[in-house]
């Protein structure tokens, strides 16, 4: 008995060993390990022995049975494995073909980026956002920026200005405005007069009429003059800051601009106030960046003029100063803003900076005009 | 202004360079525009000739051979020169160029046969050394060898202004007193400390009374002394009108003025030196030998110098004289009483007029000029005695001219008491450290102001400043003089300081930073974001097909507007992103992705329908501004690719899948969708956009007629109250809960086919759903439509995904049995049948 086990266990496992496919290795657990089978016929047989040769009987056919169960496990796992590596090695791609169109990506506008970066250093630097009208008062624009009634600026070479509303009477009632004027058919005053805003200064009262000190502001705009060439256009981007505390101080402002010239242009930038003058700040500066193209020396390595800064070493960036005093006293008091503005317990400096001037210094952009075109070979180099 | 640096030296000489002066006035608030170079290129190769003999030339009938005389000094001896100028004679002391010479048009001079003779150099004409204009003769130093005390070979330059640099520079509105060549001599003497000679008026040869003449002097009546705060003249007898001196033509060149002659050039010689304009009458014209300074009558005409007739009104200023108005003040003279050729008895009027009057009156008729330049910011009617002093010594030196000793004066000090000086001002020191942020010692303080022409005396807490007459317009407060005192004593020593920023903190706002998303979701599925004009056409309402009544034509108008086409603000955003498509399109680029956000004007009420209605910043201007998106698609959302399919095209839903994405990422909404005709859009093809039940905006394929109009095959847009929509992600913000456990309990998930009349839209089965679930429906989408004949004529099929969920227990079928029964039966009610 225990020959024919060892027999059937070494032809078995011969034969399972040769298989080569998975059908033919089923045939083979049923030859040999099936109901029929002669191995388990004899397990099955084994209480039929004498009582003192069943145990060793019995265990030598177990053992041959479970080896080969293990075995044809085993051998199927390798069929299996081998199948899968015939199949996957028939299934070939051309990996030279291109991928498949990428998900498309857009870019937002070199101004939107540009107006953004800004934002995020005077973010960075602790000041809020703030936005404003683009048609504003002649009051805002200018009045209470402290422009002279006579002040150039104000002409219409200079300004647009915008017809009032001719159907006021629907907006009567809704809003502010109409109801100050006692009709909506009654002419404005010179202040009250529209135009669209020449920079975003006017939103310095505008801000101190809506919130008290201490007041760090920056305020995005759109912002219009007539003027039309490759380097004006008659709409343009500011970005306007205000800073206003108790003891705010010219050079808090040279602080505060050197660091935004090193944040946009580099951390090896300077910057150099000039004496200016604006209406609404004093002291007033201009304010000029050493050039990055030519690190400030006015010429490149090769000997030649830098074309960037035409050979002054600076770059113009911004206007800027000190508030001047007589702005604060056109900032009306109320509940929004108490205390309110005192030019004598409150200071601070303000300054207005070009989005476009900016984005052409750092893209070398040539003409402003290419900002307003749109054409998409303009629009996906930025943003 | 043009200043030449020779002029300046004479008054303030800091031994600098031209780029050493620039550097200075530049950083102390006088910028230096350009540096140019005017006169010849090398002075040293011009001397001092004397013609010893000229013979004919042997081949040419108007040229002539001159021996000149060139000295020993400098080894020149005498030179041969052809010459072609017909008052070339032996004897003159003329002015020669040798080879080598640069001349002021840049052209250098060099040894050249002239017919067959060789000249060694040229005699100059005024106009070949930048003195003149004139080329009709050579120009003559002295006419007899025994006059002239020019020795030949003398350096010219040593003679004559041939050359020197010249500062253009920018001249701030607040500072009249540097349009003239002293005042900018004063801030270059305060800006290095190199000393300033005394003012060039310090001493007059004409005298402060009235005139005492032998007959009657000139009357002067001012009738406005509002418009006309001082008038003051001199007369002037025995004046010969003669071509300038060359020193003086040079100086006029130098600084952009062509000379006439010396009279006239006198008074240009000292409007550029002091600041003050001045206008010089012959007074033998002058009928009646009076002048009245009045207001013009409406409409009163005056013909002025440049042959014009112009209508003035009684804002404006005349000068007449017994005959009628002469010129028109502060801007321009009259034919009748300018000074001749014959002139011998000169009246000179220095005035002061009304800064803004004059600057009204310049921009109303046209008139723009030196001296209106001058008047219209304002100076000090002290300027007046000023330029008389200076003129009265020229003229007296170059026209041979007596003063009658007097000066007729209305207005001046002794008629007004006013003070001859500004106000004093207490500069406090503590203020200036806090403005500044720095100290400046107070006796640096003092000296800076006292470089200036400020009068500075010690006080408590600082100095009692005097301002200066000439400043009295610009320094009022002690702001202004901290400005001063920082600026000389130079910005480059400012510290750089950070504020304080006592609780401040920099924060978007929620509004901006959904705002900031809009964009990076747009973008980010593949959209180009343009920038489009605010101006548009007034025909862009009929392009876009806009009916009579559309609030979109209700535009707000730009008074003076740069062209037509730019004339009003627009009311939508849909004409920029159609240009912006045409611009693309008609260059090969018709697969567009595009988007704007931009400011929409409406000048009429809130709460109007269409345009997305009108809310925005309230501003107090009456027009309604809000920020407006819009999108536009056409051609292909992709490129193709070997293996897909085609790609998708640019259509309504499109269109659609962007805004939900938007309005998924902002989390705003819920919006809806629903039918509505806009005239710019193809019929059954366009929606508008609902915000709790109002409109917001619109969607749709563009109307052929209008794609046509921009030149598109086809697109589809967009456009929404961006403003609206992110209130309404705010809000939503506003009122979420916090953390919902989604994960605990699973959803259940089931599909439903549903057979409805064709008419019934997807969102109101969809509604109908949502109202009939309750709220174990967590979500229920349409994911699949079909339309046939197992479906019938006049119906299809909606495939929905109802998703179901409990935040208590997990959900089973025997739960949302009777949910989806209720649904079903709802359902039923719309004429619907379940597809089994």
């Amino acid at each position: 008995m225990i020959e024919r086990i060892e027999q059937l266990r070494a032809e078995a496992e011969t034969a399972i060993r040769a298989s080569t496919t998975a059908e033919a290795l089923e045939e083979l657990r049923v030859r040999y390990l099936g109901r029929r089978a002669e191995l388990p016929q004899l397990l099955r047989g084994v209480a039929e022995l004498e009582p003192d040769r069943r145990a060793e009987v019995g265990a030598a056919a177990n053992r041959a049975r479970r080896a080969l169960e293990a075995l044809i496990e085993e051998r199927s796992a390798e069929l299996r494995g081998a199948e899968l590596q015939a199949r996957l090695s028939e299934d070939r791609i051309d990996v030279t073909l291109p991928g498949t169109p990428p998900q498309p990506v857009g870019r937002m506008h070199v101004l939107t980026a540009t107006s953004r970066e800004l934002e995020d250093i005077f973010l960075g630097l602790g000041f809020t956002v703030l936005e404003g009208p683009e048609v504003e008062t002649v009051h805002y624009n200018f009045d209470a920026l402290n422009h002279s009634p006579t002040h150039p600026a104000r002409a219409r070479t200079d300004t647009f200005y915008i017809r009032s509303p001719q159907n006021g009477a629907r907006s009567a009632g809704d809003r502010q405005a109409a109801d100050r004027r006692s009709a909506a058919s009654a002419p404005r005053s010179a202040a009250e007069e529209l135009v669209l805003r020449t920079h975003t200064s006017p939103m310095q009262v505008r801000a101190m009429e809506a919130h008290p000190p201490p007041l760090y502001v920056v305020i995005p705009g759109r912002v219009y003059r007539p003027d039309s060439d490759a380097t004006h256009t008659p709409q343009f981007h500011q970005i306007e800051g205000l800073a206003v505390d108790e003891d705010i101080t010219l050079a808090d402002m040279k602080g505060t601009l050197l660091a935004f010239a090193r944040a946009v242009f580099g951390g090896e930038r300077d910057v150099r106030l000039r004496p200016h003058f604006f209406p609404f700040t004093e002291p007033s500066v201009e304010v000029d960046v050493s050039c990055f193209h030519c690190e400030g020396k006015g010429f490149l390595s090769d000997g030649s003029r830098c074309h960037l800064c035409k050979g002054e070493g600076w770059l113009e960036v911004l206007g800027a100063g000190e508030v001047d005093p007589n702005v604060y006293s056109y900032v009306e008091t109320t509940e929004r803003n108490a205390p309110g503005y005192d030019p004598e317990r409150v200071q601070g400096f303000a300054w207005g900076l070009g989005v476009e001037r900016i984005a052409m210094l750092k893209h070398g952009i040539p003409d402003l005009r290419l900002y307003y075109e749109n054409d998409l070979r303009f629009l996906e180099q930025f943003g | 202004m043009r200043v030449p640096l020779t002029w300046l030296r004479e008054y303030c000489d800091p031994g600098l360079d031209a780029k050493g002066i620039e550097e200075r006035l530049t950083m102390t608030g006088t910028k230096v525009e350009a540096i140019h170079h005017h006169g010849v290129g090398n002075p040293e190769r011009f001397v001092v000739g004397r013609v010893a003999d000229t013979q004919p030339h042997p081949d040419a009938d108007r040229l002539r051979v001159c021996r000149v005389d060139l000295g020993a000094g400098a080894g020149e001896g005498a030179a041969t020169i052809v010459c072609g100028a017909p008052n070339v004679a032996a004897g003159q002391t003329v002015a020669v160029a040798r080879p080598g010479a640069v001349l002021p048009d840049g052209n250098e001079l060099r040894e050249a046969r002239l017919r067959g003779v060789l000249s060694e150099g040229m005699i100059l004409a005024e106009d070949e050394l930048a003195l003149g204009s004139g080329h009709d003769g050579i120009l003559i130093l002295g006419d007899r060898a025994a006059d002239s005390q020019l020795l030949p070979g003398t350096p010219l330059a040593d003679v004559l202004p041939i050359a020197t640099d010249v500062l253009e520079l920018e001249i701030t509105p607040n500072r009249p007193d540097c349009l003239g060549v002293y005042g900018v001599a004063r801030e270059l003497h305060a800006a290095t400390g190199a000393p300033l000679s005394p003012p060039p008026w310090a001493e007059d040869p004409g005298g402060e009374g009235p005139i005492g003449s032998r007959g009657a002097p000139p009357e002067v009546t001012v009738e406005c002394p509002d418009l006309c705060p001082r008038f003051t003249a001199r007369v002037f007898e025995n004046v010969t009108v003669a071509p300038s001196p060359a020193w003086l033509r040079g100086r006029l060149m130098a600084a952009g003025q062509r000379p006439i002659s010396n009279v006239v050039d006198i008074t240009n010689y000292v409007m550029l030196l002091t600041g003050q304009p001045l206008h010089a009458f012959d007074l033998d014209r002058v009928a009646g030998e009076r002048l009245t300074v009045r207001r013009a009558r409406e409409g009163e005409q005056v013909r002025t110098l440049d042959g014009e007739t112009r209508r003035l009104d009684p804002e404006m200023v005349v000068i007449e004289d017994a005959e009628g108005p002469t010129s028109i003040a502060g801007l321009m003279g009259g034919a009748r009483s300018e000074v001749q050729p014959d002139t011998t008895r000169v009246l000179l009027e220095v005035a002061t007029w009304n800064g803004p009057n004059i600057h009204r009156s310049s921009v109303l008729l046209g008139l723009r000029s030196e001296a209106s330049g001058r008047f219209e910011k304002g100076l000090a009617p002290e300027q007046c005695m000023h330029a008389q002093a200076v003129a009265t010594r020229l003229m007296i030196e170059c026209s041979g001219a007596t003063v009658l000793n007097g000066t007729i004066d209305v207005g001046g000090v002794a008629d007004s008491g006013a003070q001859p000086h500004g106000p004093m001002i207490r500069l406090r020191d503590s203020r200036v450290r806090g403005i500044l942020g720095m100290s400046v010692p107070v006796e640096r303080q003092a000296a800076i102001l006292e470089a200036l022409d400020f009068r500075a005396e010690p006080a408590e807490d600082g100095l009692d400043v005097r301002v200066p007459a000439l400043r009295r317009g610009d320094v009022a407060r002690e702001a202004d003089l901290i400005e001063e005192v920082a600026r000389i004593n130079g910005l480059e020593r400012l510290p750089a300081t950070l504020p304080k920023r006592r609780g401040a903190y920099g924060l978007l706002s929620p509004g901006q930073r959904l705002r900031r998303r809009a964009v990076d979701v747009l973008t980010g599925r593949g959209l180009y974001e343009v920038v489009g004009w605010t101006f548009t056409s007034p025909s862009l309402a009929d392009r876009l097909r806009l009916g009579p009544e559309d609030v979109r034509r209700d535009a707000a108008a730009v008074e003076n507007p740069l062209s037509e086409e730019q004339s009003l603000l627009r009311t939508t955003l849909l004409g920029s992103l159609l240009d912006a498509a045409r611009q693309n399109s008609s260059r090969g680029m018709g697969d567009l992705r595009l988007f704007e956000i931009g400011t929409v004007f409406h000048p009429g009420a809130p709460g109007r329908s269409g345009n997305g209605g009108a809310r925005g910043r309230p501003s107090g201007t009456g027009i309604d501004e809000h920020r407006s998106l819009a999108l536009l698609l056409a051609g292909r959302l992709h490129e193709a690719g070997w293996g897909a399919g085609d790609p998708p095209v640019a259509d309504f839903f499109a269109a659609k899948g962007f805004l939900e994405a938007l309005v998924r990422a902002l989390r705003a909404g819920p919006l809806e969708l629903a039918p509505a005709a806009e005239p710019f859009l193809r019929p059954g093809r366009s929606a508008a956009i609902l915000l709790g039940g109002e409109g917001i905006g619109w969607l749709g394929e563009l109307h052929p007629l209008v794609a046509e109009s921009w030149e598109l095959q086809g697109a589809s847009c967009l456009e929404i109250d961006l403003d609206r929509l992110v209130e309404s992600a705010i809000e939503n913000d506003r009122r979420s809960e916090g953390y919902v456990d989604l994960i605990g309990y699973p959803p259940l998930r089931q599909d439903l086919a549903v057979i409805l009349p064709a008419e019934v839209a997807a969102g109101e089965a969809l509604a109908t759903v949502r109202a009939a679930a309750g709220e174990l429906l967590n979500d229920v989408r349409v994911f699949d439509v079909y339309t046939g004949p197992q479906v019938g004529d006049g119906r299809r099929s909606l495939a929905l995904a109802l998703s179901f969920r409990s935040s208590e227990r997990t959900l089973t079928d025997a739960d949302v049995a009777p949910v989806r029964e209720g649904i079903v039966a709802a359902l039923r009610r719309l004429g619907g049948e379940l597809r089994v």
